[in-house]
């Protein structure tokens, strides 16, 4: 191997060593609060990589992907509130239930295209909390109240070894893992056959299926993932802040999300993480910026984002990390073409 | 049966507001293959500027026309200052443009005038025409809404103008072959989708009330009934409107309350586009490989 | 006197440079054709003039600097483009485009008399008037195109290969008019042409492109001459 190669393969992974050191060091470092706040962050990521696999990979859109997050929060509410089930154990069933419903949303959803799917998840997500509040369904969901949970503690394995971890921390390190955990699936997923498969379907779906790759199973599956994804979001977002409640999952929530994904990046894993960040945090900045009109500012904010990149975060990384790498060269300049 | 009747009819005044929007919406999609999501909230900002005329002591029909003119004024800036920056970038970026506009407005209006409630004048008679059947401003907001229309459809149709917006939205290239300033169009077309939305948006404050919040479910409403009609015909909008207005204050009435009465009413026309993918008038696009 | 002059002109797409430093001049009043083989760049040349494509070098029509400016100003001093493809409006009816054509115009009396001229030179036109121009056959909307490119009262034609996917008697129908045109209502032409024998038979002069770049010019009746070009565009 030469002394190149060696470079540019030990670069990404030494970056995302430091990440890691630093991620586990967090909560010992910062407070409560902000591991919190990170923990949040972290959820938000897993729900957005969930709604890019299915816009930014396989070229479909929902502005509904809220209606997933409640029913992976409200599945570890009622598993645990009504059936007693061990926190830990719910948020793989939340995410399996949510494989489930997502897939058989998108079966008859396929048929529409565009701005009818985006109307389609559009009603899903404006449904959702309706349904959420409806009186016959007050004995599972409870009602407009919903539900409380009570916050997990740490397992009594970390103080024994000397490292009491409190409710906050624990938490933060049960999402680190689930995060790691959820991504590392969705890059094994999305960088082999079934990756290729999905963007082969968003650019060139003619093609693509007259090349043996079956859209209608991919694009079921695709809408699946996604929302399997998301209800995992869900879930563990319930558990972090100890509460459902219909109210909390309304249509901004969708619009929220679909906002993190083009601001950090589309098609895109890294992408979810910036969006995430995004989303977290800005809102926060906004509100510091000024109490009386904090949306416009937050409004101000993603006009500001989207001027600056318009392929998101992500895409203004690549783009500086290419524009470093091709220094030597000197092409000429020439924007792209119209064509009549 | 009477009461059936009231709802239909009801429904039909609603359902102008929503035909008024829809159009908008598809004015705009027609010039630029987007859906304008802050099309409501450009409405209620600018029936505020009606509200604060008429406070002021303006005539309301003389109110009527400058909010009109303003509107359209604000629809143009919009369009050269907000959208153009962004043309170029992908869909959904100008995607979240729209939600980013739509965000300000529905603050910076809150700011200025307060969430508090506010009235809003008719220009109808209080007494009813038509008696229980329907409200004077019901029937005068049905009036509004066709004449609106046809006017929009005159100009599309009939004047050079409105040819040449029509051939830029279908064409941009060629029409600047044939010396169409293009980026113009579009501003024009804004400004008229922002005019035929503050119309809206004064025939619907009398009867839900000024708010900052008041669009955002006509919105929706206007957008399915963009879709159902098909979302490239402008008559389609007018159908959809008006059978989205039904829609909604039958199943209100009579089948599921006014609680879930938006999710059915969603459900039901989702049901509609997965027969008919395009919407009842839309042009089925046939994709060559 | 040349209407059009290019010096060094360099176009292209994106990363991609198509057009390596072209010099070429079109005479007022003459026919000039542009041959080459497919990728050449011809089509890419003729979008330079308009103004559709980034461009470096000096391009001067009638004396003016014309490159770096909006094709829609370009059209509005006289230039008018048939692009390849045709770019027909297709929901408008043929009427309707042929308006278009005239847009920028003031004059209604001689825009109705010149729709009247169109009609005269393809009376098929006339009969599809009121019909939706996206369902006229290859070849009506060719003739639509450039009679679009006519009402304009154009000082300067750019022709992307009015012969394509045309019956051969069609093309020499059509070869026919332009030259009446060129004739009766000096209009400089600019023909982009595969087709070198049919083009070099209505052309004065022409160019050859080749990668880019010019590589040969001169009079039709030189270049018709000429071994390299007999053997590789005319066939013998």
């Amino acid at each position: 191997m030469s002394i190149a190669s060696v470079k540019t393969w030990s670069v990404p992974v030494l970056v995302l060593a430091v990440l890691g050191l630093a991620a586990i060091a967090l909560p010992f470092v910062v407070s409560s609060y902000r591991t919190f706040q990170c923990t949040l962050v972290m959820i938000y990521a897993i729900a957005l990589l969930g709604l890019n696999i299915l816009t930014g990979y396989s070229g479909q859109i929902s502005l509904g992907h809220g209606a997933f997050y409640a029913m992976g929060a409200y599945c570890t509410a009622i598993l645990m509130d009504k059936l007693g089930v061990p926190y830990w154990a719910t948020v793989p069933l939340a995410g399996a239930f949510c494989l489930v419903v997502g897939f058989l949303f998108g079966l008859p959803a396929l048929r529409l295209e565009g701005l009818y799917l985006a109307l389609a998840t559009f009603a899903l997500g404006v449904a959702m909390p309706q349904l959420l509040k409806y009186k016959a369904l007050e004995g599972w969901t409870g009602g407009v109240q919903g539900i409380v949970i009570l916050k997990p503690e740490a397992p009594a394995f970390f103080p024994k070894i000397g490292l009491p971890l409190d409710p906050d921390q624990w938490l933060y390190f049960f999402t680190l893992g689930s995060t790691a955990v959820m991504f590392i699936l969705g890059r094994n997923l999305l960088r082999g056959r079934v990756g290729r498969a999905l963007i082969a379907i968003r650019d060139q779906h003619i093609a693509a299926e007259a090349m043996g790759v079956n859209n209608a199973l991919y694009k079921s599956a695709a809408f699946g993932v996604s929302a399997m994804y998301t209800g995992v979001a869900g879930a563990l977002g319930a558990i972090a802040v100890q509460f459902v409640a219909p109210d909390s999952f309304t249509i901004f929530l969708s619009i929220m999300l679909l906002v993190g994904i083009v601001i950090g990046g589309l098609a895109s894993i890294s992408g979810a993480l910036y969006g995430a960040l995004f989303i977290q945090f800005v809102p926060n900045i906004a509100d510091e910026v000024s109490k009386a009109a904090p949306w416009a500012i937050f409004g101000v904010f993603m006009i500001v984002f989207v001027y600056l990149m318009p392929t998101g975060v992500a895409g203004a990384a690549r783009l500086l990390l290419a524009r470093a790498g091709k220094k030597a060269q000197n092409p000429s300049a020439f924007p792209r073409e119209e064509s009549p | 049966m009477e009461a059936l009747l009231h709802q239909i009819l009801a429904g039909l005044a609603t359902g102008g507001i929503y035909a008024s929007l829809a159009l908008a919406l598809v004015m705009i999609y027609q010039a630029t293959h987007l859906v304008n999501f802050a099309q409501g909230e450009m409405a209620m900002f600018t029936t505020y500027i009606a509200w604060s005329l008429v406070n002021a002591g303006v005539p309301y029909w003389l109110a009527f026309a400058a909010t009109v003119l303003l509107a359209f004024l604000f629809g143009v800036l919009i369009e050269r200052l907000v959208i153009r920056p962004v043309e170029d970038a992908p869909v959904l970026a100008v995607v979240v443009v729209f939600i980013a506009l739509l965000l300000i407005l529905n603050s910076v209006t809150g700011w200025i005038y307060s969430y508090t409630i506010k009235s809003f004048p008719s220009p109808f008679p209080k007494e009813s025409v038509f008696g229980k059947w329907l409200s004077s401003h019901e029937l005068g907001a049905i009036g509004v809404t066709l004449v609106v229309v046809l006017l929009v459809y005159g100009f599309f149709r009939f004047t050079p103008l409105g040819l040449a917006m029509r051939a830029a939205a279908q064409n941009p290239a060629s029409a600047r072959l044939v010396g169409i300033r293009v980026g113009w169009m579009l501003a024009l077309g804004w400004g008229l989708a922002a005019a035929v939305g503050a119309v809206a948006g004064m025939m619907v404050a009398p009867i839900v009330y000024l708010d900052p919040n008041m669009m955002g479910g006509i919105l929706l409403y206007a957008f399915a009934a963009a879709l159902v009609g098909g979302i490239d015909n402008p008559w389609g909008a007018v159908f959809g409107g008006f059978l989205v207005g039904v829609l909604e204050n039958v199943l209100g009435a009579f089948v599921i309350g006014n609680e879930l009465k938006l999710s059915v009413a969603l459900a039901i026309i989702v049901g509609v586009l997965l027969v008919r993918p395009s919407g009842f008038f839309g042009s089925v696009h046939v994709t060559r490989v | 006197m040349a209407l059009l002059e290019a010096r060094a002109l360099h176009a292209g797409y994106g990363q991609t440079r198509v057009l390596h430093g072209m010099d070429f001049a079109l005479e007022k009043g003459a026919i000039t054709a542009l041959l080459g083989a497919n990728g050449a760049g011809k089509t890419t040349t003729l979008r330079a003039l308009c103004g559709l494509v980034k461009t470096r070098g000096e391009i001067r029509f009638a004396g003016e600097r014309i490159d770096g400016r909006k094709t829609e100003d370009i059209v509005r001093l006289g230039v008018a483009h048939v692009p390849d493809g045709r770019g027909t409006f297709a929901h408008l009816t043929t009427e309707e485009n042929l308006r278009l054509g005239a847009y920028i115009r003031k004059d209604r009396a001689s825009i109705d008399a010149d729709l009247q001229r169109m009609y005269g030179y393809f009376p098929r036109l006339a009969e599809r008037r009121r019909q939706q121009a996206g369902t006229l056959s290859g070849g009506e909307q060719q003739m639509l195109a450039i009679s679009r490119a006519l009402m304009l009262a154009p000082k300067l034609m750019l022709l992307d290969e009015p012969s394509f996917g045309l019956a051969p008697l069609l093309v020499v129908e059509l070869f026919d008019i332009l030259r009446r045109i060129n004739q009766r209502e000096q209009v400089t032409m600019f023909i982009v042409e595969q087709n070198a024998a049919m083009a070099l038979e209505l052309a004065n002069s022409a160019y050859l492109l080749e990668t880019g770049r010019v590589v040969l010019s001169g009079s039709s009746d030189v270049l018709k001459r000429d071994d390299a070009v007999r053997r590789a565009y005319l066939g013998y």
